[in-house]
């Protein structure tokens, strides 16, 4: 008997000390993320970290992710990929089976993602990606992948679109648009070229160069000298950073002369930074722009997140926001938004309120689509002009007219 | 296949063109003869074959960009690198080189393949994974219609690589160290017994070798770019020129490097750029298959 009231005692005490600490802090929801912080893609990867990392604390601040009347903080536990994809694979699992983690956010890259999605799926773990935009990613009737960023054809298809309007603008017609196209040799710059052929054939555009760079490109005078000759209406280059600052010397260099000049990575690789007026009148997509006018009540408009961001990460001041961090962030925001409207810490439950997703977030508005991708938001396109981004395409988001042609 | 011929017809409607990808060829090829010319002298004198050699290059590329970021005049860079990188030669030579000069062929390319990914991971983990280059801000000169350009940094680098070459030359051929090192690699044994301090010579090698190297890094940061792990795509020329043009040889070492940077460029032209470098390997293999054939009729016993 006095047994069994010393065990009721401790057992009070316990249930206080308990509840106590449960009502003055917020719980915690375990989130997992195998991302490349060393290796080819390090530099990216550690732009998406931040975000998410400036996403958590945002979401903090304003009181954290309510479920069922409680709150709670996200968490992650990052493993490093090393840019390898059977690593992130490998990752992938052991956070699944080892650290019990039952939700994801994506790594950096199409191909990590591509590594990843089969173990997420095989787990049935919820994976809200924010930097894989492979078209392949989503012809694969994956059920647990959500994707907030454009996918990476639609990148630069939206140049062609461009060169068409400027060439009947002239009084020419679209069909008389000559393309080349310089791209790298891995998954999503392949997807970029195929949306760049897909919306040139609908034009009937002559595509008359076509190269693949390869992965360790630091010298493409070749390609550039038949530009010289061949003189075609628009250059279309995508190889990560080193493409683009190997493009933007070298065409500088050679003075190559091309109308219309269109590459991704431009933010990435600081390419006004580094090359300064060699860089100006190039066209770049962007999945995201500060000057948008989206909004959400978490970080205020995109022009507030930019502004938020560069305070609490004083290493970017003086630079772009990369759209790969603000993306990011917009991820882990979905994340909140889910599980709120869930109303439950079940997987399941989770994945299904995230495929209903409907919102405006400042990164843009987020709506799935049956594979997951988002298809509410669209590319937009920047010129730098005298050093500065200026969205000129689409129409409805243009601050800027387009400088044609590119001297 | 019509791209490939289109592209060769190029080339015969615009002769011009031949002289560019020739001139673009041999200034690369200068500085791929630099890095080979280093990797023969290690090779001969210390039958060590560095796979580090690529990443030597780079880490001089990274002292010079360092330089520069923190408010440095661009051409310093050249010999700062070639000292620091001297410095760190003989560091790596103390801890890891001295330790497996006697040992056999496997044993120095797994230690300094090692060394390679150590190499790379370190300048990843110091600069980030970002390409860098330095903008010396110097103009292109043109000629020919603008076909031919010659970036001024472009030629400069070129004349520093050619002063460098030069230097060592006349360094091997008249200074003591010179004649020692060249003892040395005819008989390491003789020369230990005529008074030679071969480990020093060894040491000496082996720093020379990483601040060529180096040197040669802080030229290519100002012409093309760097990455941390862009070093492999160095070391395979490397390899290739001195396979080709056999060790001790150095004008053999100059006139391969020149021709490799002008053939990878041809290959670019013809097969596209992303063949560049299968332009290099398939050398190579030819290389190697060539020398097989040349000794299966003198057979000899390996060492």
């Amino acid at each position: 008997m006095k047994k069994l009231s010393m065990l009721s005692v401790l057992m009070a005490v316990f249930t206080l000390l308990f509840s106590q600490t449960s009502l003055a802090a917020c719980g915690e929801i375990v989130i997992g993320s195998a991302i490349s912080l060393t290796g080819k893609y390090a530099t990216n990867g550690v732009h998406a970290q931040k975000g998410y990392e400036y996403a958590i604390s945002k979401i903090k601040e304003n009181g954290g992710v309510k479920i069922d009347g409680k709150c709670y903080n996200f968490k992650v536990i990052y493993y490093d990929d090393e840019s390898k994809g059977d690593r992130a694979a490998t990752l992938a699992e052991r956070l699944i089976s080892q650290d019990k983690v039952q939700y994801m956010l994506g790594p950096y890259s199409s191909g990590m993602t591509k590594a990843i999605a089969p173990v997420t799926e095989k787990y049935q773990i919820p994976m809200v990606e924010a930097e894989g935009a492979s078209r392949s990613l989503f012809n694969k009737g994956y059920k647990y992948i959500f994707a907030v960023l454009s996918t990476s054809e639609q990148y630069l298809a939206s140049t062609i679109g461009l060169a068409a309007s400027v060439a009947e603008k002239n009084g020419k017609s679209p069909s008389s648009v000559k393309v080349a196209i310089a791209v790298e040799n891995d998954p999503f710059s392949l997807d970029i070229r195929a949306g760049v052929l897909d919306d040139a054939e609908k034009f009937g555009m002559q595509i008359i160069i076509d190269e693949k760079l390869p992965r360790d490109l630091s010298d493409m005078s070749a390609i550039l000298t038949k530009v010289k000759l061949l003189k075609p209406d628009l250059l279309v280059v995508s190889g990560h950073s080193k493409g683009a600052a190997t493009a933007v010397r070298q065409i500088s260099e050679q003075n190559v002369k091309v109308p219309l000049i269109a590459m991704t990575h431009c933010e990435a690789t600081d390419v006004t930074g580094k090359f300064g007026d060699a860089a100006n009148d190039i066209v770049c997509p962007t999945q995201w722009a500060e000057t948008m006018s989206y909004e959400d009540p978490i970080f205020g408009t995109a022009a507030n997140y930019e502004s938020g961001f560069k305070k609490a990460y004083p290493e970017y001041k003086g630079r772009q926001v990369p759209y790969q961090t603000a993306q990011a962030s917009a991820a882990v925001y979905v994340f909140k938004d889910a599980f709120e409207r869930a109303g439950s810490m079940d997987k399941e439950k989770v994945r299904d309120a995230l495929s209903a997703t409907e919102m405006q977030t400042f990164y843009g508005n987020i709506k799935f689509s049956e594979a997951g991708n988002n298809i509410a938001k669209p590319m937009a396109l920047r010129q730098i002009q005298d050093g500065r981004y200026n969205v000129v395409a689409p129409a409805e988001f243009a601050s800027h007219e387009l400088n044609w042609p590119r001297k | 296949m019509d791209q490939i011929l289109g592209n060769i017809g190029l080339l015969i409607d615009y002769p011009v063109v031949n002289l560019k990808i020739v001139l673009d060829g041999v200034m690369i090829g200068a500085l791929f003869a630099l890095a080979a010319y280093g990797l023969a002298l290690v090779w001969g004198v210390m039958n060590v074959k560095n796979l580090a050699q690529g990443d030597f290059v780079i880490a001089g590329g990274y002292v010079s960009w360092w330089l520069v970021e923190h408010g440095f005049p661009a051409l310093l860079g050249v010999p700062v690198a070639f000292i620091v990188m001297w410095g760190i030669g003989w560091v790596i030579y103390k801890l890891v080189i001295s330790r497996v000069i006697e040992r056999d062929l496997f044993t120095s390319l797994l230690a300094t393949f090692g060394l390679a990914i150590m190499m790379a991971q370190i300048m990843n983990l110091m600069f980030g994974s970002d390409t860098q280059s330095v903008d010396l801000g110097y103009p292109t000169l043109h000629f020919f219609d603008g076909f031919i350009d010659v970036p001024i940094a472009k030629l400069i680098g070129v004349l520093m690589a050619s002063a460098l070459a030069a230097g060592v030359i006349v360094f091997m051929k008249s200074s003591r160290m010179g004649q020692a090192i060249r003892a040395t690699a005819q008989d390491a044994r003789a020369a230990r017994v005529l008074g030679i301090d071969t480990e020093k010579v060894y040491a000496f090698t082996f720093s020379l070798n990483s601040a060529i190297c180096g040197a040669a890094g802080a030229i290519i940061v100002m012409v093309w770019i760097i990455q941390p792990f862009y070093g492999i795509s160095y070391s395979i020329r490397a390899f290739v020129i001195v396979t080709a043009a056999g060790l001790g040889n150095l004008p053999g070492v100059i006139a391969a490097g020149l021709g490799i940077g002008a053939l990878e460029q041809y290959g670019a032209h013809i097969f596209g750029i992303g063949y560049q470098q299968a332009v290099a390997v398939m050398l190579l293999l030819l290389v190697l298959l060539y020398r097989l054939i040349q000794q299966r009729r003198n057979r000899q016993v390996l060492k």
